[in-house]
């Protein structure tokens, strides 16, 4: 009983003790906080990578993909059937994506994807990611009437606002078709009449207007196939705006071009083709969204020369599966590459595509709990140095207590006791100001960013416009743990030294 | 001297009985003392597997604490047993190179109930025989007995049970606990003794016993005071009930008035006199001042490191 009251009154006396562990609040509060924060962007990240990655991916090592799509997919169900939720196959090459923009042609290099609209929502959060409500519950190639969001889906309402988004889809084309009748009226007298060729030699070219006029494509009634195009790659953010504004230089209902190479083994040629955007794809993830651009998966075979006629098959380069919930994808992708030829097919996990970048943060999160958990091992030499001194200021009240009968066992504890309160108050104090911290992490970093003039956390180069946290009891249990650990070790010593004062020295110690 | 082993007084259980009994012939109310015999039988268990220094005295209830109760004494002070004997102590601290003899074959009896004065020049070696005689250090050469027992080559933790439960010890410089109030220093002594359950369970009990020997020494007005808003008198008195307050057999008293002024010695003096008589309470204290020795019902001179029969 002596020791706790002795711990307290020491605890509520000693205010030199109390500033030793400072650094122990401030540790335990920044590994709280940083914990948080890590986690909350790792598990974003891997949403957002997961969103766009099926569990586990079939591809093939040849660009141009393998026939019988559907036979493969039997196959696949054969090894792993009652392991797999969907699947989806779809065709994967860099192209060209190209508009005019009146002055000028604009391109930009992306990883064209041929999918299935209908089944390649089974297999990943790619529709969660579209900005069209109707298009987020059942994609669709064909443009919508209008509707899109104008805020981010994602974000929330408190997202800054995507004004331009308010007329895409057909309005939008029809302006810009309407746009272009007009341009096209002011260009007419010049064109005409076509220089007529001078010899008698047929023109070759001269069957192909003939056959155009059989069917003139009207833009502003008309779409061609349908597009939908990562959102980083026709926007980018306003430099004049503070929070993140996008400005679009297309939107839905715009016409680009797409240019791929076609898949003839001998002679590969540029090939080239019209779409019109018909959403965009916002995974937030920067990589995808600047580079990604969805096709559907018959129009990109047809385009690259995917479909063979005499098999009556078309080529695909990959399989998406998704897996039933729980399901460890390794084992999968282990079977899977046993039963197709390595030679030919490559099998990976979602974690296995993002393997660098997930093992880089991990080894960032690592890194930084360790640096962390120093401050906490500092802070026990704070501890260690004082309590020494404790020790000899009360060498005379030990040897009182020995006197009086107290064991070597309860005066080491007065001294481990006193370390684990010290601990107690300490990490106790660093765990509400951590909690607190991350509680209101975004409104802190919006000060700091009014304070300093410079956004802490910039939405235009994150994609999120809310630090996003989670708090993991476990690990906080953990931080707490070591930090009172430290507490404790660090008060072995100068409670060993005042258990061992002889008691005769103690008393007569001035 | 006689040497051999004495009968052991009348209700006085040996020191290694293992029954945890706190209660003393002198106890204090009716009602605290059979509640306590009953339920000290269970939380005080947790001390028994400690060690063997317990009573097993049987509660006996003699009324609350007064001092103008009927004296406990029947016997001459010649005819009663021996409750502490030396034999032969020999004692000597190392000063760098030099090794200072400072008891040289010191041989002491104290019998049941008397009030002993050990008297002497300073650097004469009486603190250090109070402390060998307290087990808060080991001779080098000799034999201490305590009822029988030899208790100087005592394991420590049996020392400090012994120490806690059977001595009582005042010293010069008061040496009460500067973070605890006058009733929590006196109560520590039990904190000490008990575990925290057992110790929380009885603890009105407890204070109320800490009161009451408070009151005996006269300060039951000062129960909240921090022993630095008390005069050196006061603090001695607090000294006092708290070595009494475990109920000891023995009362161990260093210079009790070495720190104090004339006046003021003397009423700590009379203190001490009066529970030697009246409670029958066993005391040894040690002094350069002859004017109190002469108040002691015998007095011990120690003359460089020996004892020299007054």
């Amino acid at each position: 009983m002596y020791k706790f009251l002795l711990c307290w009154r020491y605890l509520r006396t000693r205010w030199i003790a109390l500033a030793s562990i400072v650094s122990v609040t401030l540790g335990v509060s920044a590994m709280i906080v940083v914990n948080s924060v890590m986690s909350g962007f790792v598990s974003e990240m891997h949403n957002r990578l997961h969103g766009i990655l099926s569990d586990v991916v079939l591809e093939s090592r040849n660009l141009n993909g393998f026939p019988y799509a559907e036979r493969h997919m039997e196959k696949i169900r054969q090894v792993a059937g009652d392991r797999i939720d969907a699947m989806t196959p779809t065709v994967t090459v860099p192209a060209m994506l190209a508009w005019d923009t009146g002055s000028q042609v604009v391109s930009r290099p992306v990883q064209l994807i041929g999918i299935d609209p209908s089944t390649q929502g089974d297999v990943s959060a790619f529709c969660d990611y579209l900005q069209h409500p109707e298009n987020r519950v059942h994609p669709s190639f064909d443009l919508r009437g209008g509707g899109y969001d104008v805020h981010d889906h994602q974000a929330g309402p408190e997202s800054p606002e995507r004004s331009q988004m308010a007329d895409a889809g057909w309005p939008e084309r029809e302006r810009w078709a309407r746009e272009l009748a007009f341009q096209r009226s002011l260009e007419k007298p010049k064109k005409t009449p076509e220089p007529q060729p001078k010899d008698d030699i047929p023109n070759p070219f001269a069957a192909a207007p003939a056959e155009e006029t059989a069917h003139v494509f009207d833009p502003g009634k008309e779409q061609y196939d349908g597009v939908v195009l990562g959102i980083a790659t026709v926007t980018f953010p306003d430099p004049n705006s503070k929070d993140g504004r996008l400005r679009f230089l297309l939107l839905p209902g715009n016409d680009v071009k797409l240019s791929t190479i076609n898949a003839s083994q001998r002679d590969p040629k540029f090939v080239t083709s019209n779409f019109t955007i018909v959403d965009f794809y916002e995974s937030k993830m920067s990589e995808y969204d600047s580079q990604m651009v969805f096709v559907p998966l018959r129009k990109l075979q047809e385009m690259r020369g995917m479909i063979d006629p005499e098999k009556n098959t078309a080529y695909v380069n990959s399989i998406q599966i998704k897996l039933r919930p729980g399901v460890d994808g390794a084992k999968v992708r282990d079977d899977l590459a046993k039963a197709f030829p390595s030679s030919t097919y490559v099998v990976s996990t979602w974690q296995d595509k993002q393997g660098p970048l997930l093992a880089a943060v991990n080894m960032e999160i690592t890194i930084l709990n360790i640096l962390l958990f120093f401050i906490i091992a500092v802070a026990g030499f704070g501890i260690l140095a004082i309590f020494l001194m404790i020790v000899v200021e009360k060498t005379r009240d030990i040897g009182i207590l020995k006197s009086l009968g107290a064991s070597r066992s309860g005066v080491m504890s007065i001294f481990l006791g006193y370390g684990l309160s010290l601990g107690l108050v300490g990490s106790g104090a660093g765990l509400v100001i951590g909690l607190l911290f991350v509680r209101y992490i975004n409104e802190i970093a919006d000060w700091v960013g009014e304070v300093t003039g410079r956004p802490l956390f910039d939405p235009n180069i994150y994609y999120f416009y809310r630090i996003p946290t989670i708090i993991d009891p476990w690990t906080i249990a953990w931080i707490v743990l070591g930090a009172l650990g430290i507490a404790v070790l660090s008060s072995v010593l100068p409670a060993l030294r005042a258990a061992t004062l002889h008691p005769v020295k103690a008393l007569r110690y001035e | 001297m006689r040497l051999e082993p004495q009968p052991l007084p009348h209700g006085r259980g040996s020191v290694f009985s293992p029954i945890v009994n706190f209660q003393r012939p002198f106890a204090m109310s009716k009602h605290a003392t059979t509640k306590r015999s009953e339920e000290n039988r269970s939380p005080g268990s947790s001390a028994t597997s400690l060690g063997t220094i317990h009573r097993t005295t049987p509660a006996k209830d003699t009324g609350p604490v007064v001092l103008s109760a009927t004296p406990h004494r029947v016997d001459p002070p010649h005819a009663r047993p021996d409750i502490l004997r030396a034999t032969g102590l020999f004692k000597s601290f190392r000063k760098g190179p030099v090794e200072v003899p400072v008891l040289r074959g010191v041989d002491l009896t104290v019998r049941q109930g008397e009030l002993l004065a050990v008297v002497g020049q300073s650097g004469s070696g009486k603190s250090t025989l109070l402390h060998l005689l307290a087990t808060l250090d080991v001779p080098d050469q000799g034999e201490i007995h305590f009822e029988g027992l030899r208790i100087d080559r005592l394991p420590g933790r049996r020392r400090d049970l012994l120490r806690n439960r059977r001595f009582g010890m005042i010293f010069q410089f008061y040496h009460l606990l500067p973070e605890l109030n006058v009733l929590e220093n006196v109560l520590a002594p039990l904190m000490i003794a008990q575990s925290v359950w057992s110790y929380v369970l009885h603890r009105r009990q407890h204070r109320r016993r800490a009161a009451e020997f408070l009151e005996l020494v006269g300060l039951s007005h000062r129960l909240k005071h921090k022993p630095r808003e008390l005069s050196g008198g006061e603090m001695q008195r607090t000294a006092i009930a708290r070595a009494l307050v475990t109920q000891p057999d023995l009362l161990l008293a260093d210079e009790p008035t070495g720190n104090l002024d004339a006046e003021t010695g003397r009423e700590i003096i009379e203190v001490l006199r009066r529970l030697n008589r009246e409670r029958n309470l066993t005391i040894v204290m040690v002094t350069h001042d002859p004017e109190i020795a002469r108040q002691a019902d015998r007095v011990i001179r120690l003359v460089d490191g020996r004892v020299e029969t007054a």
